[in-house]
């Protein structure tokens, strides 16, 4: 097995620091900040790394989309986080490029009395494109842009809140999100 | 409602110092260690794993010592120092048929294969205080006597063999865990189970014997109790197949119970189950009791109406944690609810006393 | 699970005896751990324990018991894992390189497996023959009748 290096090296600071970059995510929508310390195998990304090894485990089942499901991928997951992995319609966590996730429809958007029971998609982008999106609502003071690979998609799952899949869009060593919370518009 | 009060710390530091110093004692006399709390207090010990809901002998001794041997605040530091605890997964089923004996006792069959093993039990003993254990001295050596590593099967399954008990359906489903879902009802067995099983001793044993009084009444017998360690075997992900990554001591309890049938069973013996970390009988019978009592539903018997029937009853009110914390937080500062109290009783006594001269003039 | 080879079989045995051993036994028995680079540093943590409902039916959440795990890959590039009951970080430590030395074939494993092996067989021999002890011998009194 050559694929067991490449987790947090100081587990307790490093979680700490990822755990806190994530929570900034999810509270400033569209916001890039800084995910370090992940070594992952190709095509993992580290950012989408760090947050496997801060917020996936035993008893969260991830689902890989095809562009992530590799022998690789599979048993760096195995070792650093013990995930079973499952069909996207049970996973807590979904992993992959927007392409290999759809058709989002099939992850889980919570109930009425648990909203929280939804999926949280992190979504790999592959580098740094132009903004095409306006985003509004909680953690944004007025406005931020930010690029998104579908505008559309991204809508109507707003328009189900408080039901719908929340976002974590992973690049290189950087993380920004999109909650089911924000507001969309095309730039 | 609270109110954010100041000017306690001083006093709270002082309070801990003198804590520290109440626990310590005599000085003179020699400090227990966690070693000998571990070794020579081991039923306690037991008892605060069960309810902790955390095996660890070492770590339940030294709560029985900072918490002055107060077990039920033992158990809430353990259950505290458990949240930090990052879970690797979860086991295999132990399988209690493997358990290495330390007791096993039928009070249905006389003969059983592996014989009745009396073990280290209080059972027989005078219940008269021992002065000999005042006095430090020698320590009475256990009997030896070859073993015949003869098999001891579950007693219940030699009933099972004859049709004569109500059939147990295997299951691969991922049980519920009240520790990580809050519990809701209807709660499945497999989450009734988990919660007596860390429920409080005394609770669970008080359920239990309401039933043996009439409350709910199961006519129960002690099918099998049996007390030994077991090992644990945990699947590792990144090997592929399950290793053994330690040994529990476990008592486990299972009652035969009389069942003359319903509308949609036939007259069978049905069971009550107990299974609880550490050498705890009473907790484990008790459990089994509670376990059977709480079956009314689905074997299509009567409601009685009888508390340990009413699994929203038990299971919410035996955890011992939960309740010494609602319980004791009546004792902090409840300033202004109280004022707003006072007022309207001051108001109301107002009230009727001019309603009262009004009657009069 | 899929089959398990005769290095696996091997591996189990390994893994549980060097779980199963006390801290200090093994410290005693394996005091010089080998060069070695950790690929999970010793980590204390629990494992939720099953218990069946009614000791033969669907599992059940029983509660939990601290674990401390650790993997190393030694020089030779042998990786060895550990999953040992308790807090006991060195014992964790040294449970992951004997496997690894067991992976790689090494001499230094056997003696110790061997060591622990018979010290548990002589706990549980203790253990049984102070259970036979007290097991009970019924007799059945002779009634007058039936003579």
């Amino acid at each position: 097995m050559s694929d067991l290096s490449g987790g947090f090296a100081e587990v307790a600071q490093q979680s700490a620091r990822a755990f806190r970059a994530v929570l900034n995510a999810m509270a400033r929508p569209g916001q890039l900040q800084q995910l370090e310390g992940a070594a992952p195998p190709a095509p993992l990304s580290p950012a989408a790394g760090a947050v496997l090894l801060t917020l996936v485990d035993q008893s969260t089942r991830l689902h890989l989309a095809p562009s992530h499901d590799t022998p690789e991928i599979r048993n760096w997951i195995a070792f650093h986080c013990g995930a079973p992995l499952s069909g996207a319609e049970e996973a807590a966590f979904a992993l992959g490029a927007w392409e290999a996730l759809q058709p989002v429809a099939r992850f889980a958007m919570g109930t009425p009395d648990y909203p929280d029971r939804a999926a949280t998609l992190i979504v790999e982008e592959a580098g740094s494109n132009p903004p095409n999106a306006r985003l509004s609502g909680p953690g944004i003071e007025t406005q931020v842009k930010a690029y998104l690979p579908d505008i559309a998609a991204f809508q109507a799952n707003h328009a189900g809140f408080p039901l719908g899949f929340d976002c974590l869009f992973t690049a290189r060593d950087t993380v920004f999100g999109l909650p089911r919370s924000s507001n969309v518009e095309a730039l | 409602m609270y109110v954010a009060t100041k000017g306690g710390e001083r006093a709270i530091d002082a309070a801990h110092d003198w804590l520290a110093e109440a626990r310590r004692g005599d000085p003179a006399i020699p400090e227990l260690s966690v070693a000998q709390i571990r070794e020579q207090m081991s039923l306690a010990v037991n008892r605060v794993m069960a309810e902790g809901s955390l095996y660890d002998p070492d770590l339940a001794a030294l709560a029985i010592k900072q918490a002055r041997g107060d077990l039920i605040e033992a158990i809430f530091l353990i259950r505290a120092y458990r949240t930090t605890l990052p879970r690797f997964g979860a086991s295999l089923p132990v399988e209690t048929g493997a358990m290495a004996i330390t007791r096993r006792i039928s009070a249905t069959f006389k003969d059983v294969p592996g014989g009745q093993v009396l073990g280290p039990t209080f059972d027989y003993t005078h219940r008269l205080l021992d002065f000999k254990l005042a006095a430090e001295g020698e320590v009475q050596q256990a009997g030896r006597k070859p073993a015949d590593d003869q098999p001891a099967p579950h007693v219940l399954a030699l009933l099972d063999r004859d049709g004569l008990m109500e059939p147990l359906a295997p299951s691969a489903a991922v049980p519920g865990d009240l520790t990580r879902e809050p519990l809701e009802m209807p709660a499945d067995r497999p989450l009734r189970l988990q919660a007596l099983s860390r429920g409080d001793e005394g609770f669970v044993l008080s359920m239990a014997y309401s039933t043996q009084r009439g409350y709910g009444r199961t006519h129960a017998f002690v099918g099998e109790l049996r007390i030994g360690s077991c090992a644990v075997e945990m699947e590792i992900p990144e090997l592929g197949f399950s290793v053994e990554i330690g040994t529990v001591e476990l008592s486990e309890c299972e009652t035969v119970n009389q069942f003359t049938g319903s509308k949609t069973e036939p007259a069978q013996f049905t069971r009550g189950y107990g299974l609880v970390f550490g050498q705890n009988e009473r907790k484990s019978i008790s459990m089994s009791l509670v376990d059977r009592a709480l079956r009314w539903e689905e074997l299509g018997e009567e409601d009685t109406g009888a508390p340990a029937q009413d699994a929203e009853f038990v299971l919410y009110h035996c955890d011992n944690i939960q309740a010494t914390g609602f319980l004791e937080h009546i004792k902090l500062p409840h300033y202004v609810d109280f004022q707003s109290e006072l007022e309207l009783i001051r108001r109301l006594r107002k009230a009727a006393g001019a309603s009262e001269r009004e009657a009069a003039e | 699970m899929s089959k398990l080879t005769q290095d696996d079989i091997e591996r189990r045995d390994r893994m549980g005896l060097l779980a199963r051993a006390t801290p200090t036994r093994l410290a005693e028995l394996f005091p010089e751990i080998p060069a070695h680079a950790l690929l999970r540093a010793p980590e204390a943590g629990a494992v939720m324990v099953r218990g069946r409902v009614g000791a033969s039916g669907g599992p059940f959440n029983l509660g939990e018991m601290t674990v401390t795990r650790c993997s190393v890959r030694l020089e030779g590039g042998a990786v060895g894992h550990a999953y040992v009951q308790g807090r006991d970080k060195s014992h964790a430590l040294r449970a992951a390189a004997l496997d690894a030395l067991g992976v790689a074939g090494s001499e230094l494993v056997a003696p110790v497996l061997g060591a622990l092996r018979a010290e548990e067989a002589a706990r549980h021999t203790e253990r049984a023959e102070k259970a036979a002890a007290t097991k009970v011998e019924f007799f059945t009194m002779v009634r007058g009748e039936d003579q």
